[in-house]
């Protein structure tokens, strides 16, 4: 993606574009929410959107048209809500591709903060698949690339921040999720100047809260969050029970709202970056980062009921 | 991946058993019509079982090698490749299955059919005629549209149990032991998948697979000799 500042307008046009071809119809702008918070990526300043957008298992479809429409409207309804970070990685199959031919039916919309993965074992290996998986997606460059699950980290850094340097990325980082390898990834955030780190984060798995999110504040990194939802079964295990009264002091209407203004209620989290099959789940999650979100003593109690539950 | 401990098989799992499924409907409307050939070679397949004559082994270790490069090249490499990053590599499995195929039929005895003590038998007719028949119809009973039907010569599935169930009914212990390795290693492939994605069907792979070793290993006392 070339560096422009966010228009949501320009976002909106080729949503709109894709909504008309497909007979889709994205929320009048009338009715739109009010637009989801921003918070700065700390080594630049810039501003992002708290909620994002997963790819796994979610986008990889494969070649079937019929389910990459489908895809296409949820990154439409995204982007309509205001959403603008999109994670992907070569590990996700035809995720990337299926990316690429969404964002060329909403005629490549500006906004889209484009994030992927180098995954490969060989350092050497790492410029090829950045180009193939630059490729897939049909950008002209990406704006984050992460080490995924830091195979290789060392040489892939070093190719990433020789990107960077070049001007073909703006931000590098790297991932883990599930509580893995946390020593080797607070030995990379102090040693390296890395703008991301992404980890597993969620009202239940909350080991990051102890050392890695206040080394991130500490150290001026941005913390993209996955697996909020535990891959669904969070919010498949809350299915049918009924929100708790704290629920509405937060503007939360469901449990996945819920779930992510607990995520975006701490303090050193950048992104939250769910993914879904569903226009209409895309649109409640960008919405969760709008209104106000829970205090400490909230935050207590959440957990603690949702843990009861 | 130094912690390789703490994954599970859903960690490997890439897809969606709806994106899953709906590729057995797309790829079965791609090849349509050559259903109606998969069908007769299986057949075929069946009678020289049932009616062996000396070459007959060659025949049906040849026809099985078309059968397994086929599916090889068509759904593993062409259409799973699309959802699996490690499909080639089953590919390459499958496609190795066929060249011991051929080798079988151009260089040995091919894969003869033997009359083998009651138990193995049974279980090698119940394999062969599951593969060629019935699995197509598990799929429904499972809840999948007929469209997305597994069938003998298109889908791996069928294609692996009905390979495993002649492997059974053959003669020459050592080439059919050898001839079923790829096919029960698919077998395990499957029935991971199937239960990761948490439905009842990874049962079958994984049965079929047991009852072949069971059959295959069954005490043969001087009855698998050919014919
Ligand atoms: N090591 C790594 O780098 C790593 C590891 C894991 C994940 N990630 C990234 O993080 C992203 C998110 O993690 P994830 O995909 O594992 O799991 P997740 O986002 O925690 O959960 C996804 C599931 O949540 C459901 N969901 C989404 N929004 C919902 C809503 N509003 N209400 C109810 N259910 C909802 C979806 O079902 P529906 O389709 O029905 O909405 C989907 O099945 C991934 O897609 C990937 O991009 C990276």
């Amino acid at each position: 993606m070339t560096l422009r500042p966010f228009s949501r307008r320009t976002a909106l046009a080729g949503a709109a574009a894709f909504a008309a071809a497909s007979g889709l119809r994205p929320g009048r702008p009338s009715a739109r929410p009010a637009s989801p918070e921003l918070r700065r990526i700390p080594s630049s300043g810039e501003a992002i959107p708290a909620v994002g957008l997963g790819s796994w298992i979610t986008f990889n479809v494969g070649d079937d048209a019929a389910l990459r429409r489908e895809c296409t409207a949820v990154m439409a309804a995204f982007l309509d809500a205001g959403g603008r970070m999109i994670d992907s990685s070569p590990m996700y199959g035809s995720a990337q591709a299926v990316i690429g031919h969404g964002l060329a039916a909403l005629g490549h919309p500006p906004a889209v903060f484009a994030t992927d993965k180098v995954w490969t074992s060989a350092g050497s290996d790492g410029p090829v698949q950045i180009e193939r998986s630059r490729g897939l997606w049909g950008v002209e460059r990406f704006d984050l690339l992460q080490v995924h699950n830091l195979l290789g980290w060392e040489a892939h850094l070093r190719t990433l921040f020789a990107m960077k340097e070049q001007g073909r990325l703006r931000y590098a980082g790297i991932t883990t999720s599930e509580g893995r390898r946390h020593d080797l990834v607070e030995r990379i955030m102090r040693t390296q100047p890395i703008d991301f780190v992404q980890i597993s984060y969620n009202i239940l798995d909350r080991e990051v809260e102890g050392r890695i999110l206040p080394l991130a504040q500490e150290r001026g990194i941005a913390v993209i969050v996955n697996r909020p939802f535990r891959q669904g079964s969070l919010t498949r295990r809350l299915e049918g029970t009924p929100l708790p009264g704290w629920a509405a002091e937060i503007g939360a209407t469901t449990w996945a709202q819920a779930i992510l203004k607990f995520i975006l209620s701490h303090p050193a989290v950048t992104v939250t970056i769910p993914a879904t099959t569903r226009p209409d789940h895309a649109r409640e999650n960008v919405a969760a980062a709008t209104g106000p979100l829970p205090d400490d003593a909230l935050r207590r109690r959440m957990a603690d009921d949702v843990g009861d539950l | 991946m130094a912690d390789w401990w703490s994954y599970s098989l859903e960690d490997f799992l890439l897809f969606s058993p709806r994106v899953y499924w709906r590729m057995f409907a797309l790829h079965n409307e791609a090849v349509w019509p050559l259903h109606l050939a998969a069908l007769p070679i299986g057949l075929t397949l069946v009678w020289w079982t049932a009616r062996p004559r000396p070459w007959s082994g060659r025949v049906v270790a040849v026809a099985l090698a078309l059968v397994w490069a086929w599916v090889a090249w068509s759904f593993l490499w062409s259409r799973y490749a699309t959802i699996n990053w490690a499909a080639p590599w089953l590919a390459g499995g499958f496609a190795l299955q066929a060249l011991l195929l051929l080798g079988l039929g151009a260089f040995g005895a091919g894969m003869p059919r033997v009359v083998p003590p009651s138990v193995p038998r049974v279980i090698g007719w119940a394999l062969l005629l599951h593969g060629l028949l019935l699995h197509p119809f598990t799929g429904m009973i499972a809840g999948h549209p007929p469209a997305a039907a597994e069938l003998f010569g298109i889908a791996p599935d069928p294609t692996a149990i009905a390979t495993l169930g002649l492997a059974v009914l053959m003669t020459g212990g050592t080439a059919a032991w050898v001839v079923m390795v790829i096919p029960l290693g698919w077998c395990a492939v499957s029935w991971a998948t199937l239960h990761t994605m948490g439905g009842p069907e990874g049962a079958i792979p994984a049965t079929a697979a047991v009852l072949a070793v069971a059959g295959r290993a069954w005490p043969t006392t001087n009855a698998r000799k050919p014919l």
